[in-house]
């Protein structure tokens, strides 16, 4: 699940916790041809409002028009553009490798080395998990691999913008990272 | 002291607060309840014969009057049947409340008799739906209901009313009456007027226009933009099209009126939106049926493009202005800001070539067609001038979707908003007698025409019936040319003249003992002599439906065309024309 990020952009959409809020959203989606790479909701911190992240694919249509569709959601309470550099991202792996007596020290040491952990051991499969940037998820994966898995479980991405240190300093370009129309 | 109702009571109730005069509607199970109430209450219902009457009846009488129109119908197949309406009202931005009965709430999800998941399959066709769990919630949601449906861009909101909240047999229908005094939608706050810069910049664009076209859609009557319009486009001297949804927003007898544009818009509307160098586009969205292909679509002209809903603003066509707001704000904006650059000492260009240009291709390209010869069918054309010429000038027209439809907003003179009720966006065939018989309810003080075709006529006639018995007193013009004619003309056009399931038969149904049958006055018309008497007659009866037949010539074709896909660059005219602009 190679991410080729310039087709890619993340959309963290604040909307009112209501029944049906997600399918208003996933409609919106599938009804106007836009293509979803991949979608988290949480609740927030305030129990009226959940948080959906959303990466989408902006080939399928341009980044303003999906915006603009979505800010017409009545649900929909405020939109954030967050571009890669501006944003902090994690995402969480769930894979189950088939690890036999022969490679199992390798798998453990794999897991190690990117400070996953060992969930679950059965006699020639191991569970692991990993959190960490997709990149990192990516890459994971991708080694993971060479050991067969059996079975994979991403959760999507969630993301933050990213805080401004320069506190003292207005921050030098007002339109970013908000894009809210 | 707070008042104890049940939810059906306070459902009813907060229809009179919202203003509510009439209800289309038809009753079934899970809506009983509310229906008890209304014979307590001033709201006059109105009982269709089928749903989709309903839904088209509320659109109806909300084109004719600007205000919301309501329809109220059970739940499963009832809601099912409205949802055409609503689709419809959604592409047309019609501002509509449909108020569905529900199963009882702790029934939703076991498939009980006549559930449907009414807000699930109502989702892409409405502005916004709800589906009520508490009785306590019945006030406020109606009063966010209308909020939605009518502010910002207009449209369609559907509540769906599970049965055990307003069944005053049911604990869960007690509730305490409230009536909000504002509504809470966080995520819900529509624009009014536009950015002042831009409408500055599209000011100065104005004054430096040579061959300038006003584009107007149907925001503009969305808007009551009308009069701000007209000031716009005499002040400027600008040249007018209005749009299939925007016919009466601009009079079509004013000497900047260039008519309708689009695949079968007049030659000169079509044309001079192509040569433009500056399209105003105000209240429009660029329709694929406008615009032809999209890459070649007024080549030279920059763009202004003014609408509500910011998501049209490049979502076809990519504005050097972009100004999201309301259309009569930011017109009369618009005219302040052209008014000052002109005190300023600015001033129009030289635009007598173009002028000259515009006269030109309205000498050589009128609407035409051939008069009958005696015995032959009549022309569609002809029935439809005798008609526009025998009515008032404030009589309203609802139009089916078809050849029909595009004769009559080309031959009409429309000279007042709100005169034309049609559907654009959707083409829902069989739209014009229900709507016809809501703009009637909603201005009995005009006389109101439905022109439809035989095809659109057999879908929703049953709603004649209605009219009859609720002394509604609509009359209906038949162009009965025997086909599907639109689609005929397709096959005879670009299917070489393969007729596949096109063809209807002029006499069956015998459509003047129909019309009797539903307790109307039924006529048949043949030959040019009778049309003008039967109009007259038609004309004078005001006690009951009449229904006239007029036997037209099926191979009647609209011109001018512009064949799907192609530029407007490509336009056929009337073959006594010859090749256009080709």
């Amino acid at each position: 699940m190679g991410t080729p990020l310039t087709t890619h952009h993340i959309l963290t959409v604040l909307v009112e916790n209501k029944p049906g809020v997600l399918t208003r959203v996933a409609g919106l989606f599938a009804r106007r041809g836009f293509n979803i790479f991949s979608l988290a909701v949480a609740p927030t911190e305030d129990d009226r409002f959940s948080r959906i992240t959303v990466v989408v694919d902006v080939e399928s249509a341009p980044l303003e028009q999906i915006i603009k569709q979505l800010d017409k959601l009545i649900n929909v309470v405020k939109i954030d553009e967050l571009a890669p550099g501006e944003a902090v991202e994690r995402e969480l792996l769930l894979a189950t490798v088939a690890a036999g007596p022969d490679v199992r020290g390798q798998v453990i040491e794999l897991v190690g080395v990117f400070e996953g952990r060992i969930l679950s051991v059965g006699w020639d499969q191991v569970t692991v998990v990993l959190e960490g940037h997709p990149d990192k998820l990516d890459d994971f994966e991708e080694l993971l691999d060479n050991y067969g898995i059996v079975s994979l479980q991403r959760t999507g991405r969630v993301a933050l913008p990213k805080l401004d240190r320069r506190t003292a300093i207005p921050p030098p370009d007002p339109s970013s990272p908000s894009r809210r129309p | 002291m707070s008042e104890h109702l049940n939810g059906g009571q306070a459902l009813i109730k907060s229809l009179e607060l919202e203003g509510v005069e009439t209800i289309f509607g038809l009753p079934g199970g899970a809506i009983l309840p509310v229906y008890d109430p209304i014979i307590d209450s001033p709201i006059r219902h109105i009982l269709v014969r089928h749903e989709q009457g309903a839904g088209h009846m509320a659109e109806g009488f909300a084109q004719a009057t600007g205000r919301p129109g309501v329809a109220m119908v059970t739940s499963g197949p009832a809601a099912t049947n409205i949802v055409t309406p609503l689709c419809d009202a959604y592409m047309d931005s019609i501002p509509m409340v449909v108020i569905t009965g529900q199963v009882p709430y702790p029934a939703i999800g076991t498939d009980a008799f006549q559930e449907c998941d009414t807000t699930g399959i109502t989702l892409p066709v409405t502005k916004h739906n709800f589906l009520i769990s508490e009785a306590q919630d019945i006030p406020r949601i109606i009063r966010e209901a209308f909020h939605i449906a009518t502010t910002g861009r207009p449209g369609p909101v559907l509540v769906d009313v599970p049965k055990d909240i307003v069944d005053p047999k049911n604990p869960r229908s007690a509730m305490e009456w409230y009536w909000p005094e504002s509504v809470d939608l966080p995520g819900y706050r529509p624009l009014t007027t536009g950015d002042p810069e831009q409408i500055r910049r599209a000011a100065e664009l104005i004054l430096r226009a040579e061959r300038p076209v006003i584009y107007a859609g149907g925001g503009i009557l969305k808007a009551r933009a009308a009069d701000a319009l007209r000031e716009l486009a005499e002040l400027c001297d600008i040249h007018v099209v209005t749009t299939l949804m925007a016919r009466g927003a601009f009079p079509d007898e004013h000497p900047l009126a260039l008519g309708m544009p689009g695949m079968h818009g007049n030659y000169t509307a079509v044309t001079s939106l192509q040569k433009s160098d500056l399209l105003l586009a105000l209240g429009s969205r660029f329709d694929d049926r406008v615009t032809g292909r999209v890459p070649s679509f007024a080549p030279e002209a920059k763009i202004v493009h003014v609408d509500i809903d910011p998501a049209e603003l490049g979502k076809v066509r990519r504005p050097d202005v972009g100004i999201a707001g309301d259309a009569r704000l930011v017109i009369e904006e618009m005219v302040r800001a052209v008014r000052s650059l002109l005190e300023g000492g600015g001033s129009f260009p030289e635009r007598s070539a173009w002028k000259s240009q515009i006269s030109g291709w309205q000498e050589r390209y009128p609407l035409t067609y051939e008069q009958s010869e005696a015995g032959d069918a009549l022309k569609p054309q002809f029935v439809l001038e005798t008609l526009r010429d025998s009515t008032p000038d404030d009589c309203i027209v609802a139009s089916g979707v078809g050849q029909h439809q595009m004769w009559t907003s080309q031959y009409w003179k429309f000279n007042h908003p709100y005169t034309w009720v049609n559907s654009g966006g959707l083409g829902t065939m069989g739209f014009s007698v229900p709507a016809a018989i809501g703009a009637k309810v909603g201005r009995p003080d005009r006389m109101v025409w439905a022109v439809d075709g035989d095809g659109c006529f057999q879908m929703t006639a049953q709603e004649l019936v209605t009219a009859a018995s609720e002394r509604i007193p609509v009359k209906v013009a038949i162009l009965n040319n025997a086909y599907l004619g639109m689609v005929r003309q397709w096959q005879e056009m670009f299917y070489e003249e393969r007729y596949s399931e096109v063809y209807l038969s002029p006499d069956l149904p015998d459509y003047k003992m129909w019309a009797e049958a539903m307790g109307c006055i039924g006529m048949r018309v043949e030959s040019p002599e009778e049309v003008q008497p039967a109009i007259d007659k038609a004309n004078e009866i005001d006690d009951r439906p009449v229904v006239i037949e007029f036997r037209t010539d099926s191979s009647e074709k609209v011109y001018p065309m512009v064949p799907a896909g192609l530029s407007n660059d490509e336009i056929i005219v009337d073959p006594s024309q010859g090749e256009g602009g080709r």
